[in-house]
């Protein structure tokens, strides 16, 4: 159990990194791209418009001074 | 054409960066404790990278290419935001810059903090050679197998790391120092930026959708993403510089 608890959590690690709210934010606009092509819409402006969203509130989150 | 040389670029410039950080690694090791040791735990990482590449990537390539760009492009997204993440806060100044020269001089202290092998292989030096190959080489055998595979061309990414790597093993014979020069940290911009455009360009196919311009959209995609995270880069070093005239932070 614990080799399995190491080896998913290196895969966290290294893929999602030190914010997983890039991620859930990543495949929500994944899902909503999707779900809308195959009703006809064509968003594919929706996930170049979610890049600089997702990294400029990461970095900002980030680069936050913390209190002492 | 713009695919092939965008791929090649990316795992060229991502193999170039990690191989820089192995390198710095394994020549520490290597100067202060001898190189049999050291170049075995390098060739016998390298080796293991060869075999991830080899299984997975023509495993990866038999999957339908739509299910495969959207899970890829997923993937690759999310991978690539974090590169970007962390190039975007070395380039501001909210994380501090990779430093081989220190990372030199640190490895070579705990090397020789470590008593001498008596004889035969020195473990110490082959393990430490081995984990710092393997670790910095297993982003690049990641690229080139998730590169390659949506691609559907994973000896171009292969060639692209594999480029790199004599590359960047010739100058460090030759030089036999630290490469302190190379500009990693851009080079990292570069790379997250391109893992991002593509993980974009593809999560977007994979998920149905027709880019305007189809296979054109994706060098207007890639100036993009750099212009976004130039701007990005820049308002956070402004953002660091007051901070650091109001003595807010280091």
């Amino acid at each position: 159990m614990r080799y399995i608890v190491g080896f998913g959590r290196f895969w966290y690690d290294f893929i999602v990194g030190d914010d997983w709210r890039v991620a859930v934010g990543v495949v929500a606009g994944i899902i909503a791209v999707y779900f809308a092509a195959h009703h006809g819409a064509n968003l594919w402006w929706l996930l170049p418009l979610a890049v600089p969203v997702l990294l400029g509130v990461s970095v900002v989150r980030a680069a936050r001074p913390r209190p002492e | 054409m713009t695919h092939d040389v965008i791929l090649f670029l990316a795992a060229f410039l991502a193999c170039a960066v990690e191989m820089v950080e192995a390198l710095t690694i394994v020549l520490a090791v290597g100067v202060t404790r001898g190189w049999r040791s050291a170049i075995i735990g390098s060739a016998a990482a390298l080796v293991t990278l060869a075999a991830v590449v080899v299984v997975f990537g023509p495993a990866l390539t038999k999957l339908p290419i739509g299910d495969l760009r959207l899970v890829i492009g997923a993937v690759l997204l999310v991978f690539g935001l974090q590169w970007l993440r962390k190039a975007i806060l070395r380039a501001s100044g909210f994380k501090a810059l990779h430093d081989e020269d220190a990372i030199f001089a640190e490895e070579q202290r705990a090397a020789q903090a470590v008593s001498p092998a008596a004889s035969g292989l020195d473990w110490y030096s082959f393990t430490v050679s081995f984990k710092g190959v393997f670790l910095e080489g297993l982003e690049v055998a990641f690229i080139v197998v998730v590169f390659g595979s949506a691609q559907h061309n994973i000896s171009l990414a292969a060639l692209g790391a594999v480029a790199a790597a004599v590359v960047v093993l010739t100058v460090g014979l030759v030089v036999h120092r630290p490469l302190s020069r190379v500009p990693e940290n851009t080079m990292k911009f570069g790379v997250g930026v391109m893992l991002t455009t593509f993980g974009t360009f593809w999560a977007t196919e994979g998920a149905g959708v027709q880019w305007p311009g189809n296979d054109a959209s994706l060098v207007g995609l890639l100036a993009y993403v750099l212009a976004t995270s130039v701007v990005l880069a820049s308002v956070l070093r402004r953002r660091h510089e007051r901070l650091v005239r109001a003595g807010a932070v280091a």
